[in-house]
């Protein structure tokens, strides 16, 4: 039968569950409405080792594989989806390209801290004018005495304001396109990057995400992740491991929406009975419940492919894709399900339904992955 | 420094208990078992103690194999061994204590940790009885422990204040609520605890002192009961409840 788990990833998975049900989830709906971020949960993660969680032990993470962080990373977007996508940042998209692609020196200075919960990692790539059309961005990397100096203006960028590192992408060579892009490890601790206001999102209200303006941002020379050139190569290195990811989150969600509502149908009465005996909403949980036992599936197949270091972009496509547009259906369904009580505040699957909205924009829109699997089938 | 922390396995609170074909304990099927949270501060407490001033701390439980889960979590959390003593207790503290007390008396443990009640049993009487059998000192119900070279100091909850009380370890100390905060388990620690193995001894042959005869559970509430009328009328009939029924007045 598939998946069967190995004895390491139910106990990572149970950590993860227990903790999330216990400190996470009760103040969720708190800090949806507050906007506030989650900094003592983070710091708990940090130390639990849920921040660089396949990062290896030598360099402060939990050495765990691929599927146990997707595991854990599904029971903490259950409990509360703005500490997901955070968490999932920083270990997809901030620990996963510097342990890839750093040097020794690199990993010790900046992997460890992000990896062991010291501080917090984000990933510079989308700006203004260049969000799926990643190769159009424009931020100038100029070099000066001891390293680069960066100019140019950054859009949409989780942990702003929370993060300290990040995995920057510039031009090096105004000239070369594609090729003239680098990756760098940026301190976002320094005058020259200014973080903008979060914005005022629909939903993952707690999750930070702002404009960064960068204004002559030194970074020094040992630095560049990679070699002058390798930008696009590091920014999409992560790629397949990042939308996993956030299928996995889209994932927990669902499953969230499912039990408030399976939970509601037989609570809620009306025409003397509990709705759950109606036909309809009987139709619309099975519904449910298929398309969300297919795209679990199909995102521990993707990332049991991952953590086997096979090649899964496909996998990893056709997960995000089915489970976060599954995903946004699910809660649609769920707040229908709860009838006027499902459009008002005091009801989670309310809440559920704008966090969810996002999974099929983020890391990559629907559209995109549509291209990725076409362009496979049509090779 | 050698510290044993005693543990037990309880059903979790939001299970929905129900009594066996036998009349006189626990149906488990269904049951989710977790570690009395009492027994939780005792084991923190065991574990801050080895991070402050370093100690060899020993986790322990009896029961059968589901008791192993305990253990796990033990080793986990920074147990750095743990005991199995297979047996059962029939739910008698003195039996337990028994068996721990054949099992620690030669093994030259300074101090001994364990939650003040079991969850659910409620009895209270395991430490203090395995304090008394080992022939040592005790303190009960413990929210503050201090350690010195060779002695306690401890502050325990009692009816309306507090009490602070001094002895020589090696002794018996009963954890309550508020005596820490226990931690989560990191990753690390649950990867390293699959890494270590629950030694599983057979529980010395005991006694017990008391038997179950029956459980059962709460009777059924009845249902409520709507007053009708008007508010005078309510106001009436539930004064007239209140005095003849309830007797409350």
């Amino acid at each position: 039968m598939f998946p069967r788990f190995t004895d390491d990833q139910t106990a990572v998975r149970d950590a993860a569950r227990d903790f999330a049900q216990s400190e996470i989830a009760p103040g969720a709906a708190a800090r949806d409405a507050s906007g506030e971020f989650a900094k003592d949960i983070f710091q708990q993660l940090g130390e639990m080792g849920f921040m660089g969680m396949t990062v290896p032990e030598a360099y402060g993470g939990a050495g765990v594989d691929f599927l146990s962080y997707i595991l854990a990373l599904e029971q903490v977007a259950y409990a509360d989806a703005s500490v997901a996508v955070a968490m999932s940042v920083n270990n997809s998209v901030a620990c996963a390209p510097i342990l890839a692609f750093g040097t020794e020196a690199q990993k010790q200075k900046y992997l460890k801290p992000l990896a062991n919960g010291e501080v917090m990692g984000g990933f510079m790539l989308t700006e203004p004018d260049a969000g799926s059309d990643a190769a159009a961005l424009k931020t100038r990397a100029t070099r000066v005495e001891g390293g680069w100096k960066l100019n140019g203006a950054k859009a949409w960028i989780t942990n702003g304001g929370v993060a300290r590192y990040f995995v920057t992408m510039a031009r090096t060579d105004p000239d070369k396109g594609k090729k003239g892009i680098s990756a760098f490890i940026l301190d976002a601790s320094q005058p020259g990057v200014v973080m903008g206001r979060p914005e005022e999102k629909m939903g993952l209200r707690s999750s930070k995400t702002v404009m960064v303006a960068l204004e002559d941002a030194f970074v020094p020379e040992d630095a560049i992740l990679g070699k002058p050139g390798d930008g696009l190569k590091v920014a999409f290195g992560g790629l397949d491991g990042g939308r996993i990811g956030i299928a996995a989150q889209a994932l927990g969600i669902a499953q969230r929406a499912m039990d408030e509502s399976v939970a509601y149908a037989k609570a809620r009465i009306s025409f003397g009975k509990p709705i759950g005996e109606h036909q309809m909403i009987q139709t619309y949980l099975a519904e449910m419940e298929a398309r969300l036992q297919a795209a679990r599936l199909l995102v521990y197949r993707a990332a049991s492919l991952k953590g086997a270091g096979r090649t899964c972009t496909v996998e990893a496509a056709t997960a995000k894709l089915f489970t976060t547009e599954s995903a946004v259906w699910i809660c649609d369904r769920a707040v229908q399900i709860h009838g006027g009580y499902g459009y008002s505040r005091e009801y989670t699957v309310e809440r559920l339904y704008r966090d969810v909205r996002v999974t099929t924009i983020y890391e990559g829109t629907s559209e995109i992955q549509r291209m990725v699997i076409a362009r496979e089938l049509l090779k | 420094m050698k510290i044993l922390v005693a543990l037990k396995q309880v059903p979790d609170t939001e299970t929905k208990i129900k009594v066996a074909a036998d009349g006189k304990s626990l149906d488990p099927a269904d049951v989710k078992w977790i570690t009395s949270p009492y027994d939780e501060y005792a084991l923190e407490e065991a574990i801050r103690i080895k991070e402050g001033k370093g100690a060899e701390v020993m986790a322990l439980s009896v029961g059968g194999d589901t008791a192993k889960d305990v253990l796990k979590n033990a080793l986990a959390l920074g147990a750095d061994s743990a005991v199995l003593l297979k047996g059962d207790g029939q739910g008698d503290a003195f039996a337990v204590a028994q068996m721990i007390a054949a099992y620690a008396k030669d093994k030259g443990f300074d101090l001994i940790l364990c939650g003040n009640k079991g969850l659910g049993g409620d009895n209270a009487a395991m430490g203090p009885m395995l304090a008394e059998l080992l022939g040592v000192a005790q303190a009960n119900v413990v929210v503050k422990l201090e350690l010195g070279e060779g002695t306690f100091k401890a502050e325990r909850e009692i009816e309306g204040g507090s009490e602070v009380v001094e002895g020589a370890l090696p002794a018996v100390i009963t954890a309550q609520k508020g005596l820490n905060e226990p931690r989560y388990a990191s990753l690390k620690g649950i990867m390293a605890a699959k890494k270590k193995t629950i030694e599983e001894l057979d529980a010395a042959a005991v006694t017990a002192g008391a038997q179950v005869s029956a459980l059962a559970l709460p009777p059924e509430r009845p249902a409520g009961r709507l007053l009708q009328g008007d508010a005078p009328a309510q106001a009436q009939a539930l004064l007239q409840a209140l005095k003849d029924e309830a007797k409350v007045f």
